[in-house]
């Protein structure tokens, strides 16, 4: 039997005979299927991510040739009607709402990772640990609809008018810069995106922080240090490679997040955006605009903010493995 | 600084971050109660049984439902699993057990920035690979969307719980004369299955929940549709076309649909964490004896 004839046997046959007579041709032969198969299915992923900024671009290069790539990430107006399309509010109202996000994020997320893995009790520390694994769970979705029926209603009542009336009264310059405020509006989806990439940032940092060698804890400790001081003078300069990098995924997951913001961030396509009024981000306008993109050129600008997201966030993600892989190697070398 | 002044810094640490927890776990709390009290208000057998059908069905109050979302969401999710999981498992067997392979390193770090790529990017991805050359949204473009999502996530788990399988039952399969992907098949995987069901639990569980991949390839309908070329309903995106409806049975329905998907969610999460703990701790005993 030539190897051949044997790649085209069933595998249970070859798995039967491998067994029986375990000639080394045979075995070889096996092998020899089974990594390439592996191998086959495995480079499946460098394919998916190819296709992926290919297909974009592909689909995309219309907008690039037709308005040209600068004006069409400069531009400020979105008339599909018109053929205009400028989508530098879009790229403003990703980059705030998410810089924004992740000023939030940063500190709480960091905060909650530290009490968890230093301060809490095991057990307190196992159900933080639990109900924020949880949370990266929770379908955005289901944030939206929270968001939409319970909090934007409220924030708008109870917190927005009041500052706005009492800017009328006290500093009424302030009002023309906050916007008189809607339902719903940046604020709102800019808080509830900062509460969805937490998980993020929290499990990330508390990676980080368990990465650090038990060693480099016990000489501070050693030196008789406080618990905080462990953690500042040699636990956090430690992790601090780590906590960079889970800062920028979970920036690279705000700039992507789709479903919260379109929900509540009220889908206005004009600058300025005003923290108490409807704005747009990228993903937004892709989910808003995409279903009724019939125009050529209208399909083919939606296409081309999907490929400059694509690019962004393949941009921070690349930086973010760098960034673990050398805190990876350097916590191996200690 | 006297000892005193650095002691009561420490516990302003404490309570800086405690407070900081707080501020994450209480929104949860509360959004999860919200979900929980208004959506079982809203449950009703009609939900289970019924398909939507125009809004005015839901304002003359005649019975409606989301069978045909529950349906879609099933269909397209457990199809877009059978794709997932050969490519998943596939890639995470070649990254673990063939760590020397020259594509490791690049399928590693593609699989990583796969995983952070918005999920609406990957609708756009399976809109033009799928739904335009057949010519129309449909189900199985849903399911190849959710398909490409779950793919790296299940490769980085089966890596990582591969990965701590301990070496000596590599060793003692290779000692007996058996060739590496009998040893692979027959010895790492089964030793592992707990933790392999769990990685692949969690990206269904996240599947599960997109929405934003699902508006350009399965689309959504009111009604029921059991043919997946055609446009199928799901819950997650259901959900959101009921949210901003201009109809108050619609909201209602759509707290329906929340606790529903959440529930869903929530159950294989916990599910996963308690097989995660039993694999934890028979690796452990593995390792100790």
């Amino acid at each position: 039997m030539t190897r051949q004839d044997l790649s085209l046997l069933q595998v249970d046959e070859v798995t039967v005979a491998a067994i029986r007579t375990p000639a080394p041709r045979y075995r070889r032969a096996g092998d020899r299927v089974f990594s390439t198969a592996i191998v086959a299915v495995g480079s499946s992923i460098i394919v998916l991510a190819v296709a992926m900024g290919v297909i974009l671009y592909r689909d995309s290069a219309l907008t690039f040739s037709e308005i040209g790539f600068l004006e069409f990430i400069s531009g400020t107006g979105w008339n599909p009607v018109d053929g205009v399309h400028g989508s530098l509010p879009f790229l403003i109202g990703t980059l705030a709402t998410s810089a924004v996000a992740l000023a939030i994020a940063m500190p709480v997320g960091v905060g909650t990772a530290i009490f968890s893995a230093e301060y809490a009790p095991k057990p307190v520390a196992n159900v933080v640990n639990y109900l924020v694994d949880l949370l990266a769970a929770v379908p955005s979705v289901v944030i939206g609809l929270w968001g939409i029926f319970v909090f934007a209603p409220w924030a708008r009542n109870a917190v927005y008018m009041p500052v706005y009336q009492w800017a009328g009264e006290n500093a009424q310059w302030l009002q023309p810069l906050l916007g008189s405020p809607t339902t719903y509006n940046i604020t709102t989806a800019t808080l509830l995106l900062a509460f969805m990439i937490i998980p993020y940032t929290m499990a990330l940092t508390r990676d980080a922080i368990k990465l650090v060698p038990t060693d480099q804890r016990e000489a501070a400790w050693g030196l008789g240090a406080t618990r905080w001081e462990v953690m500042r003078v040699s636990v956090l300069p430690a992790a601090r490679g780590g906590i960079v990098a889970g800062g920028l995924l979970s920036l690279a997951r705000a700039l992507g997040e789709t479903m919260v913001l379109a929900m509540l961030i009220g889908n206005a396509n004009r600058l300025p955006f005003l923290p108490f009024r409807p704005a747009a981000t990228m993903p937004s306008v892709i989910v808003n605009e995409f279903r009724e993109a019939v125009e050529t050129l209208h399909f083919t600008s939606v296409m081309a903010v999907g490929f400059v997201l694509f690019v962004m966030t393949l941009v921070i993600n690349l930086t973010a493995a760098f960034l673990q892989r050398k805190l990876v190697k350097g916590a191996n070398r200690l | 600084m006297t000892l005193r002044r650095r002691y009561a810094r420490d516990r302003v640490v404490v309570g800086i971050t405690a407070v900081a927890t707080f501020v994450v776990i209480a929104p949860l709390v509360v959004i999860i109660l919200y979900v929980l009290v208004n959506g079982v208000g809203a449950l009703s057998v009609d939900f289970f049984t019924e398909e939507l059908g125009s809004p005015s069905r839901a304002m003359t109050g005649r019975p409606t439902g989301l069978v045909h979302s529950i349906y879609g969401t099933i269909i397209i999710d457990l199809l877009a699993l059978f794709m997932a999981l050969p490519f998943g498992l596939g890639a995470g067997i070649m990254l673990s057990e063939y760590p020397d392979h020259p594509l490791n390193p690049p399928i590693r770090i593609l699989a990583g920035t796969l995983n952070g790529m918005p999920a609406v990017l990957i609708g756009l991805i399976a809109f033009s690979l799928v739904v335009r050359p057949m010519g129309g949204f449909s189900g199985f473009a849903g399911s190849v969307a959710l398909a490409f999502l779950m793919i790296p996530i299940i490769a980085r788990s089966t890596e990582s719980v591969l990965r701590i399988t301990p070496w000596t039952l590599r060793e003692a399969g290779l000692a007996l004369g058996l060739p590496r992907w009998r040893v692979t098949l027959s010895l790492v995987l089964p030793a592992s299955r707990s933790g392999l069901i769990t990685g692949v639990m969690i990206a269904f569980a996240r599947a599960a929940g997109e929405a934003a991949p699902l508006l350009f390839t399965s689309f959504g309908q009111n009604y029921m549709n059991t043919d997946i070329t055609r446009a199928m309903d799901s819950l997650p995106q259901r959900l959101y076309s009921l949210a901003i409806s201009p109809y108050p049975h619609w909201h209602e329905m759509g707290w329906a649909a929340g606790i529903v998907l959440l529930v869903f969610v929530m159950a294989i999460f916990l599910i996963a964490r308690v097989v995660t703990a039993r694999f934890a701790a028979w690796i452990h005993d593995r390792m100790n004896e």
